[in-house]
């Protein structure tokens, strides 16, 4: 409940973070605080600095431009999940959004705090695998985008180096054709996914022109299972066609097991839930 | 290291020191000897601990002090205005929401939020509301019904 | 008020909790207070070579560090004793700190005290502790086996009793005539108590007087005072004060002695100062005494006719590392005489051993004993139905114990005082519908459906209000189980009660009250109830094991008894009549036939404090104390509906529906009696379905915070359908049997009996708890079940 000592910045624009990230080694941002301050107060995390985030106002906020969406990294999730502007143009995000945790956790936690933490078996990975979103990182040397599918690169590893910030993540606008579908088999203590599956499909009359489907909570990663999405254009998603392509194209290593759910389930629940979803996402389609 | 904070809290404006350690709950409880919300997990799961910050509801054992720097807060002991309960503090002792009493601060502060986000919530929504909040007396029969009783009575 | 028993009087203790005013251990600071933070092992079983403290101890704010060795030199006894002991029990020291052996993940080895909260957890961290692991062994099973690591060299074979009841003869006869029989294996998961407010102790030792003071979460804090004074602290009783304050609920887990407030105890007389230490809630997990943990092996004979000849089980029940409080009773008194359940069978015999495993102590837990006794006998008569080919009410309407045979003396060891055990089940079917929801189900299962559904029942039967003490004496409890209440009548006529009850949400302020306001025509706002403090109250024994209402409330009761005998005496004399036509009725005593001839209450009350016109040989003063000793447990029933619906491909089980229909005697506050079933019932629910402390084979807690320990939230439950028949208990004043455990005993079985009914085309005959989503996966697409 106490956490170990550390040194306290507040950072008042991304250059100021970015340049105390530089000085100080094992520092760690801190926005919403609820993927870092339970793990700090564990122990199972002991940076030397915290460098405050959360009054950099730039960082939040939904701003739509064209044909995608930027949504600021200090966003929290129950904004999210009320964004009239998300819920129209892109309800993936705010659909899982909502998912996430309990809503004391929503109104704090921030869409940077939780990609860059990475936890496996968090909501929002998957989706934005599914939806093809960018990462924007600040640095040193610079702003570079990171695509979604390249972003997480191991059980709580992200592309984000020790100088960058998160500050922003692009999403583009569905249209009408394109449905959408976020379903969670939730852990019962936790709340996080034991299995979150992620699909988005578009339609041109009555023919999928492309489906992807990603998967939080399985693997050490969010899964995109691009082959399932591969056989899927061109079908015409019926029931028939989503199950044997998934039956055929599913395939899932190395899964994660704990105490609540085995490996081995875990990929059956995948299967399940990835062809509820896809279902889902082509009847909202229509 | 101390770092200067101003944070209002049930209408008072606090001036303090604080240790950066420092969670908001142990402010609370301990720099200003405001008890009624409580601690009882270190996950941000059981949501004893929650408080108003800025009008939403949040896990006061996940926030630390000085990022509450400018934040006016309401906590259980601050609900209720010129000696008039808040309705949902009536409605939990009307429907006997409430047993042993550790959970009831943050599970009423809670239910503000929800009500003020949608004021007239199905049982269904109450529930998912209040998933953030553990009670282990009531089985939340009766949590539930306060919140709809709240809801009835005041339809703000 | 006369009347005001059976109404749903609102809490009077609820007007501070619900503005935050509630005060809880953790809620009070003494001037010059410090911190403690206790260095715990991370190792199941380990050797401690060395503890080197050097560091900690110049840690800056630190005030003191301690160690089990600083313990075993002072004089103060320095351990955990045990409260219930059996035949040829083997019971290990426990030391409050290890001295050189640690034997869970958990146990204390060193103590620090310092300025502040941050200062106090920084030089735990450097606290060096050279530990020379150790194998381990966790699982009860396993404990017993061949070869496996042992705990303690008094104790072979991990064993720390081997108990028997009922004729095992008898038994085994019963099973050579028997036409059908059944038998299964069976595990009742471990669970961790999880009171929402953790453990805490803030002790205060005054070096001028000798006093110590001690407010901590507990549901007995005289029996805290006793134990301590015995064996952890050596304190005389007179020279501890022990306080609950507000208590942030406790489900047993805050009725044992734990070493944590004894170590609290020891810093605070050691440093002069006062000392706070509070769990984490990691601490909780690792620490509160755990509940259940049974492996069993059980079977049940039957005649050609479905009736029950026969019972036979053998439990290996966990005891953990030490044994706690009331550890050795849980398994053995409060399990194997509940094995007749609702039913008459003549012949029972249970073996129960227990055993030592590298785990926290298992202690009582919400119906302690009774669940899992519930759990075998309802899982049994399911498996006979099945056996039979009877269905599951019929098995139960041919097997339950008449109405007309009450009392009914068991084939181990209890008299069930009163029961119609008919009327509960007639009113349980009827308010879930039965028949439509089995016709619900034929169609499902005709169609074909991905959803199954499932119907269980339970009808259960629990021992509660502990206890007569001469009973539980001759059975090894080394406390009597006796209540105590003290009534004051104050000059001008309001009430001040003492119980030595000890609230913590049952809302004793309102129920015992009303008891008081009923009896003596006064209104409730005239009665003030105080609990939970050593310095003011009787001796008294606490709550727990449903008992604080059929013997603390009876101790009130016939403590009213007295007063109002006493008053009455007065009464007499100012009304110049004989004490035998003077009849006490509203307030007021008359002479019996002569309605002019009246005294009130509040007169005779204030002559009796006026002293100036008292009858011969009468005090002055209007106070009485009474121990009130039960003749019997109270044997509240019920039978209990479930609906469940699985999501066949996937396992989840939906909660749809539950029905509770108990009978607990006589209710004094309605609302509050079914406040009580619902928090039971949310526990037994989550030992069904979620709750489940897991160690790995090495003794680490995997279980061990609330992001793998799954407690039952709002949106995993329905609301609750709940109704009862009343059977009142012959043989206390106020005919109440106790509600605190019945949800909690009962639920388990309802709920498993109803995943396996849902199952029963794929086969399955029995899953163990919790019912995860893939154990009934595997049950259904890998033939796991």
């Amino acid at each position: 409940m106490v956490p170990a000592n550390f040194e306290y910045f507040r950072a008042a624009s991304v250059e100021e973070a970015v340049a105390l990230l530089h000085r100080h080694s094992d520092a760690k941002l801190l926005a919403g605080g609820h993927s870092l301050l339970p793990i700090m107060k564990l122990r199972l995390a002991e940076p030397a600095a915290l460098i405050d985030i959360s009054k950099i106002h730039i960082l939040r906020g939904i701003t739509h431009h064209g044909d995608g969406i930027r949504v600021g990294a200090l966003t929290t999730h129950g904004t999210i999940a009320s964004s009239e502007v998300l819920q129209r143009e892109c309800g993936l995000l705010s659909e899982a959004a909502a998912r996430i945790g309990d809503p004391q956790v929503r109104n704090k936690g921030t869409l940077g705090g939780n990609i860059a933490h990475a936890d496996p078996a968090s909501d929002l990975p998957a989706v934005l695998l599914a939806l093809g979103a960018k990462v924007q990182l600040a640095g040193p040397g610079g702003n570079r985008t990171v695509a979604a599918g390249d972003f997480f690169t191991d059980l709580l590893e992200t592309e984000v180096r020790e100088d960058e910030v998160l500050t922003a993540v692009d999403l583009p606008v569905l249209g009408d054709s394109d449905g959408t579908s976020y379903l969670k088999f939730e852990h019962p203590a936790s709340g996080y996914a034991i299995c979150g599956a992620a699909a988005v499909v578009k339609m041109d009359s009555g023919t999928c022109r492309e489906a992807r489907l990603a998967f939080n909570g399985v693997t050490a990663t969010p899964h995109e299972a691009a082959a399932v999405g591969s056989a899927l254009a061109g079908s015409d998603l019926s029931d028939q066609a989503i199950a044997s392509a998934i039956d055929a194209h599913l395939k899932i290593e190395e899964p994660l097991g704990d105490i609540q759910a085995s490996g081995e389930y875990r990929v059956e629940l995948a299967k399940v839930y990835g062809r509820r979803a896809l279902q889902q996402a082509r009847d909202r389609a229509r | 290291m101390g770092h200067q904070v101003r944070i209002e809290v049930n209408g008072t404006v606090y001036d303090r020191e604080v240790d950066p350690r420092t969670l908001l709950v142990h402010f609370l409880r301990e720099e200003l000897a405001l008890t009624g919300t409580n601690v009882g997990c270190e996950t941000s799961l059981c949501g004893s601990c929650t408080v108003l910050v800025d009008g939403k509801a949040v896990k006061s054992c996940t926030q630390l002090a000085v990022q509450a720097d400018g934040a006016s807060i309401t906590t259980i002991e601050g609900l209720a205005k010129g000696g008039e309960l808040h309705p949902l503090q009536g409605a939990f002792r009307e429907e006997h929401g409430l047993q042993c009493g550790f959970c009831t601060p943050g599970m009423i502060l809670t239910a503000v939020d929800l009500l003020d986000s949608n004021p007239s919530p199905s049982a269904e929504e109450i529930r998912e509301g209040l998933k953030g909040n553990v009670c282990r007396c009531t089985g939340y029969h009766n949590i539930v019904k306060a919140v709809q009783r709240a809801a009835e009575e005041d339809p703000s | 008020m006369s009347g005001v028993i059976g109404t749903s009087v609102k809490r009077r203790e609820d007007a501070t909790l619900i503005v935050g005013e509630g005060k809880y251990s953790d809620d009070f600071t003494l001037p010059g207070m410090t911190h403690a933070v206790i260095v715990r092992s991370p190792y199941g079983h380990a050797h401690i070579n060395s503890i080197d403290i050097s560091e900690a101890s110049k840690h800056p704010g630190v005030v003191a560090v301690f160690t089990g060795k600083d313990v075993a030199a002072s004089d103060i006894g320095g351990v955990v004793p045990t409260g219930w002991l059996l035949p040829d029990i083997k019971t290990p020291d426990h030391p409050i700190l290890a001295i050189d052996t640690v034997r869970y993940a958990g146990d204390g080895v060193a103590v620090v005290v310092a300025e502040d909260r941050f200062a106090a957890r920084d030089a735990a961290e450097k606290v060096e502790v050279d530990y020379e692991p150790l194998d381990a062994v966790t699982d009860v099973l396993a404990a017993v086996a061949e070869g496996a690591p042992q705990l303690f060299e008094e104790a072979p074979g991990n064993i720390s009793f081997d108990w028997d009841l009922g004729d095992a003869d008898a038994t085994a006869a019963a099973f050579d005539r028997a036409t059908h029989t059944a038998e299964v294996d069976l595990r009742n998961n471990r669970l961790i108590p999880h009171a929402i407010e953790p453990r805490s102790c803030l002790a205060s030792f005054d070096t001028t007087t000798g006093e110590l003071t001690a407010r901590l979460t507990t549901q007995n804090p005289h029996l805290h005072r006793l134990l301590m004074s015995l064996a952890s602290i050596n304190l005389p009783e007179h020279k501890m004060r022990i306080i609950a304050p507000e208590v942030g609920g406790g489900f047993g887990s805050k009725i044992h002695h734990y070493p944590d407030e004894a170590i609290a105890c020891f810093c605070a007389m050691q440093t002069g100062r006062p000392v706070k230490w509070t769990a984490t809630r990691s601490e909780t997990n690792l620490t509160d005494a755990h509940g259940r943990d049974h492996a069993s092996h059980a079977e049940i004979a039957l005649d050609e006719n479905g009736k029950i000849l026969g019972l036979r089980v053998e439990t290996h029940a966990a005891m953990g590392a030490y044994l706690s409080t009331f550890a050795p009773a849980v398994p053995t008194y409060l399990y194997g005489t509940l094995l007749s359940g609702q039913y008459d069978i003549p012949a029972i015999h249970v073996r129960t051993l227990g055993v030592f495993t590298n785990t926290a102590p298992v202690d009582a837990y919400r119906g302690a004993g009774r669940p899992e006794a519930t759990f075998v006998v309802e899982r049994l008569i399911d498996l006979a139905a099945d056996a039979t080919g009877l269905s599951p009410v019929e098995i139960r309407r041919r097997n339950f114990v008449p109405a007309d045979q009450f009392p009914y003396q068991t084939a181990v060891a209890l008299a069930y005082d009163s029961g119609n055990y008919d009327s509960a089940m007639d009113r349980a079917l009827e308010l879930s519908g039965y028949d439509e929801l089995r016709a619900e189900q034929a169609r499902r299962r005709e169609a074909g459906d991905s959803k199954l559904i499932g119907i269980g029942i339970s009808s259960f039967i629990e021992a509660c209000g502990l206890a007569p003490s001469q009973v539980v004496g001759a059975l090894g409890a080394q406390a009597g189980l006796y209540e105590s209440g003290k009534v004051r009548v104050h000059p001008t006529g309001s009430v001040t009660v003492y119980t030595g009850s000890s609230a913590h949400g049952q809302g004793h302020e309102t129920t015992f009250a009303q008891v008081v306001a009923d009896r003596l025509s006064i209104d409730v706002d005239q009665v003030e109830v105080v609990h939970g403090d050593t310095g003011e109250i009787p001796f008294g024994m606490g709550t727990y094991g449903s008992r604080s209402a059929a013997v603390g409330g009876s101790a009130i009761s016939t403590a009213l008894d007295k007063v109002v005998a006493k008053a009455r005496k007065i009464a007499a004399h100012l009304l110049e009549a004989s004490e035998d036509d003077v009849v006490f009725e509203g307030n007021a005593f008359h002479v019996r036939g002569v309605p002019s001839k009246t005294q009130a209450w509040g007169d005779v009350v204030l002559q009796a404090y006026l002293a100036h016109n008292l009858p011969e040989g009468i005090e002055p003063g209007l106070e009485e104390t009474s121990f009130y000793n039960p003749e019997n447990f109270t044997y509240p029933f019920g039978t209990h509906v479930c609906v469940v619906e699985i999501d066949s491909e996937t396992g989840a089980v939906e909660l749809q529906r539950y029905i509770a229909v108990d009978d607990v005697g006589n209710v004094i506050n309605p609302m509050i009696v079914e406040g009580q079933v619902h928090g039971g019932l949310a526990q037994g629910i989550g030992q069904a379905l979620w709750e489940n402390a897991v160690y790995s084979d090495d003794g680490q807690l995997l279980s061990g915070t609330m992001l793998d320990y799954a407690v039952p939230r709002a949106h995993n439950l329905p609301f609750f359908e709940t109704d009862r028949t009343v059977t009142p208990c012959p043989h206390n004043p106020l005919g109440v049997k106790g509600v605190g455990e019945a949800g909690s005993i009962a639920s388990p079985a309802t709920v498993t009996n109803a995943v396996v009914d849902a199952l029963a085309p794929y086969g399955v005959k029995h899953l163990d708890m919790p019912l995860t989503p893939e154990k009934i996966w595997r049950a259904i697409h890998r033939n796991g079940g």
